[in-house]
C-alpha cells in the first residue's frame, strides 16, 4: 500500500466524477435540493389533505329515531355534522362515499332511557376512510355527551354527588422536551433517508469507476500504470465512500437548514429560540418536530461504516460487470434489498435487542431512532458499530479480492 | 529485452473447459530491435503480451523484462514498460494534459518532470493545439497522439504494441508505423503484434508466428522465405500455420 499513489488515483476520480453529470446527480443535486423538497413537499400535501378532510363537515344519516324527536333535532343542531335526509339505500352510500356514516336509532330509544335503559345506538361507517372516521367521532362525542348528561340529571335527580360515578379525573402532560418529541416523529423517517441517500450516493460513481471504465477501455490503461491493484481499489473506493458520505451529509445539512427556515416562518423565533419557537408552532396547530442536533451527530457517526459497507458492495458488484447497463441491472434490485430493513426499522413498535443488533442496516435504522429521541444505549451503540465495521472490513477486502481477479478485470 | 520462457496461459470458459490460450511460448527480443508477433485473430497474441505486461499472471513459464521477473516484481516491469492497445482508451473527461499527467503521477515522476516531458512530447507529436481539450472530442488520430505520449511520459526501455493500427484511418495508421520504428531507432526494446501482414514485412527485425497459442515459427524475415520456400509474407504465415485448412479450422473456433 502506498498513500501517495492511493490519493493520486483517488483526485483524478473526484476531478473526473465532478465532471460527469450522472454522479453528479446523485451525489449532489438529488441529496441537495430534492430530497428536502420531497419530505417537505409531501409532508406539507398530508397536512393540507388532512387539514382540508376535517374542514369538511361530514354528512350523516339518521336511521330510525322517528319516536325519539328530541335526540335526532339535537344531531340536526350540531353544527359539526351535516344531517341528510335519509334513503332507503344508505348502507350503499356510505360505500360510495356519499354520506361519511349513519347513526342507527333504535325504537323506543327516548322512552327507554326515560325508564331506565334503551336499545343500543349503532354508528355505520366506512373503516379505514379518513373522513368516515372523522364523522364517527363526532358521532360518539354526541352520543357520550347525551349519556354524561343522562347520568347527571339522573344523580342530580336522587341527590348523589357527581364523584359517585367520575371519583377521579385523568389529565395526561408531555415531559419531553421538543426535540425529543421529534426525535420519535422523525425519527422513523430520517435514518431511513439517510441510507436511502449514503445508497443512491455511491451507486453512479462505483459503476462508473468499475463497469464504465471497463466499457470505455480505460481499465486496461490504468492497469498498465506501475502502480500496485491494492492502491488502485482503494483510491477508487475512497471516491465511492466520498460519493456516499457527501449525499448524506449535504442531504442532512439542506434538510437541516430548511427545517430551521421553516421553524422560523411559523414560530418567529429566532435560531436560539428554536426549541420555543417549535412549541408555539405546535400550540397553533403546525407542529414542526424538531431535531436533536447531538442525536444528528450520533447519526452520522454510525452510518460511517455502513457507508463503507455500501461503498465496497456496490463496488464489488459493478466491477464483475461488463458494461454500465448491465452494473446497473445488478446494483438497482440491491436498493430494495436495503429499503427493506429500513422500512421495518422505521415501524413503531420494533425496539433493538441483541440479536437485531447484528443485522446490517435494521439495527442501523433502529439505533438512530433511539439516539434522535435522546436514549444512548451504549452497549447496543457499541456492538452496531463494532459489528457494521466488520461487515464492512469484509466487504472492501472483498473488494481488492476481486480486483485481483483476472476473470473478473478481463471478463469478456 | 524481454524473455519469455515456456510461458503458458490457461483460462477456464463455462461452455469450452480448460481452454490454452498460450501454450509453451518462448522467444526472446533485444533492445534496438522489433519483434513482429503474428498471427491470426484469436492465436494468442494479445494474451501473450498482457503476460508480458503483467495484466495477466502466467499459468506456467516464466518472462523477464527489462531484468524483472513479471510474476515475482509485476510492479517494477510495469516501470519499464509502455503499452499500447487498441483497446486502451483515454479518460474522455480528462484533457490530453490531465491524461498524460496523471500517468506521469502514477508512475511516481516528480510535477517539474512531468511538466518537462509534456512539453516535450507535445512539441514532438504536435499535440500543442489540442493538449488541454478533453479527449472524448478527439479524432482518432489526436486519441492516438495522446496515447503515445501516455505510453511515453515515463520514457520505458521496453514498448508492446498490440495491434495498435487496428481500425485506424491510413494516415493515423501511417504514424504509428513511423513511431514504432522511431522507438527501435532509440535503442527501446519493441514488441509488436499484428496480423497485418505488411506491417510485419515493413517493421519487424525477427518475426514470431503464433497459431492456437503456439509459436509455431520464428526467425527473420529472409530466414523464414527461404525455410518455407516463399517470397509473399502471407504465403510463408499461411504454410508456417499448416496450410489453410488448418487456419480456417483455428479461426472457426
Amino acid at each position: 500500500m502506498n498513500l501517495h499513489n492511493i490519493f493520486t488515483v483517488y483526485l483524478k476520480e473526484l476531478k473526473d466524477t465532478l465532471r460527469d453529470r450522472r454522479s453528479l446527480m446523485s451525489m449532489i443535486i438529488i441529496p441537495t435540493f430534492v430530497m428536502p423538497a420531497l419530505t417537505f413537499g409531501v409532508g406539507k400535501i398530508a397536512a393540507g389533505v388532512v387539514s382540508k378532510a376535517r374542514e369538511e363537515t361530514p354528512a350523516v344519516m339518521i336511521v330510525g329515531g322517528d319516536d325519539s324527536p328530541g335526540v335526532a333535532a339535537a344531531l340536526r343542531q350540531d353544527k359539526k355534522l351535516k344531517v341528510v335526509p335519509t334513503a332507503a339505500d344508505w348502507k350503499q352510500q356510505i360505500s360510495d362515499k356519499k354520506v361519511r356514516a349513519a347513526v342507527l336509532i333504535p325504537a323506543g330509544f327516548e322512552a327507554g332511557l326515560k325508564a331506565g335503559a334503551a336499545d343500543p345506538v349503532v354508528i355505520y361507517n366506512y373503516d379505514g376512510e379518513l373522513k368516515s372516521g372523522f364523522a364517527v367521532s363526532e358521532l360518539e362525542k354526541f352520543f357520550r355527551d347525551l349519556r354524561d348528561q343522562t347520568v347527571t340529571a339522573r344523580l342530580a335527580e336522587r341527590a348523589l354527588p357527581a364523584t359517585l360515578v367520575k371519583p377521579f379525573d385523568l389529565r395526561r402532560e408531555n415531559v419531553a422536551a421538543p426535540e425529543k418529541v421529534g426525535g420519535n416523529l422523525l425519527g422513523g423517517i430520517v435514518p431511513y433517508l439517510i441510507i436511502i441517500l449514503c445508497f443512491t450516493g455511491a451507486m453512479y460513481p462505483a459503476m462508473d469507476l468499475t463497469a464504465g471504465e471497463k466499457e470505455r477501455g480505460t481499465m486496461e490503461t490504468l492497469l498498465c500504470s506501475p502502480v500496485a491493484r491494492v492502491d488502485l481499489v482503494l483510491g477508487k473506493f475512497l471516491m465511492v465512500l466520498t460519493g456516499s458520505l457527501s449525499a448524506m451529509l449535504l442531504s442532512l445539512t439542506s434538510m437541516g437548514l430548511s427545517a430551521m427556515a421553516a421553524g422560523m416562518m411559523f414560530g418567529g423565533g429566532g435560531g436560539a429560540k428554536l426549541a420555543a419557537a417549535a412549541m408555539q408552532a405546535k400550540a397553533a396547530g403546525t407542529a414542526m418536530p424538531m431535531i436533536d442536533p447531538v442525536g444528528l451527530l450520533g447519526v452520522v457517526g454510525m452510518v460511517l461504516p455502513v457507508a463503507v459497507l455500501f461503498s465496497a458492495v456496490i463496488f464489488t458488484v459493478a466491477l464483475f460487470a461488463k458494461s454500465y447497463k448491465e452494473a446497473q441491472s445488478y446494483v438497482a434490485p440491491m436498493v430494495f434489498l436495503i429499503i427493506m430493513p429500513a422500512v421495518v426499522g422505521m415501524l413503531p413498535g420494533i425496539d433493538l435487542n441483541a440479536r437485531l443488533a447484528l443485522v446490517p442496516i435494521l439495527n442501523l435504522s433502529l439505533v438512530c431512532k433511539e439516539m434522535l429521541s435522546g436514549i444512548w444505549h451504549w452497549n447496543y451503540i457499541v456492538l452496531i458499530f463494532g459489528s457494521s465495521c466488520v461487515y464492512a472490513a469484509v466487504a472492501l477486502t472483498l473488494a481488492v479480492k476481486m480486483f485481483n481477479r483476472e476473470d473478473v478485470i478481463f471478463r469478456a | 529485452m524481454i524473455e519469455a520462457h515456456h510461458l503458458t496461459k490457461t483460462f477456464k470458459d463455462k461452455k469450452r473447459g480448460v481452454i490454452t490460450a498460450v501454450d509453451d511460448v518462448s522467444f526472446t527480443c533485444r533492445p534496438g530491435q522489433i519483434y513482429g508477433l503474428l498471427g491470426a485473430n484469436g492465436a494468442g497474441k494479445t494474451t501473450t503480451l498482457r503476460l508480458l505486461a503483467t495484466l495477466l499472471k502466467p499459468s506456467g513459464g516464466h518472462a523477464t523484462v527489462a531484468g524483472y521477473d513479471v510474476e515475482r516484481e509485476p510492479e517494477k516491469v510495469r516501470a519499464q514498460v509502455g503499452f499500447l492497445a487498441a483497446s486502451t482508451a483515454l479518460y474522455g473527461r480528462l484533457t490530453a494534459r490531465e491524461m498524460i499527467t496523471y500517468f506521469g503521477r502514477l508512475n511516481g515522476m516528480t510535477d517539474a518532470a512531468i511538466t518537462a516531458r509534456i512539453r516535450h512530447l507535445a512539441t514532438e507529436l504536435d499535440m500543442a493545439e489540442f493538449l488541454d481539450r478533453r479527449c472524448d472530442k478527439f479524432s482518432t488520430g489526436m486519441k492516438q497522439k495522446t496515447s503515445i505520449a501516455r505510453t511515453l511520459v515515463h520514457d520505458p526501455a521496453v514498448m508492446i504494441f498490440d495491434e495498435p493500427t487496428l481500425g485506424l484511418d491510413v494516415m493515423t495508421a501511417r504514424a504509428i508505423v513511423s513511431f514504432v520504428r522511431e522507438c527501435r531507432n532509440r535503442g527501446k526494446t519493441v514488441i509488436y503484434s499484428t496480423h497485418i501482414m505488411s506491417e510485419v514485412a515493413k517493421l519487424c527485425d525477427t518475426v514470431g508466428i503464433i497459431h492456437g497459442g503456439r509459436l509455431v515459427a520464428e526467425g527473420t524475415l529472409p530466414e523464414l522465405r527461404t525455410r518455407f520456400g516463399e517470397q509473399d509474407m502471407e504465403e510463408v504465415f499461411v504454410k508456417a500455420v499448416g496450410g489453410e485448412a488448418a487456419l480456417a479450422a483455428a479461426l472457426k473456433n
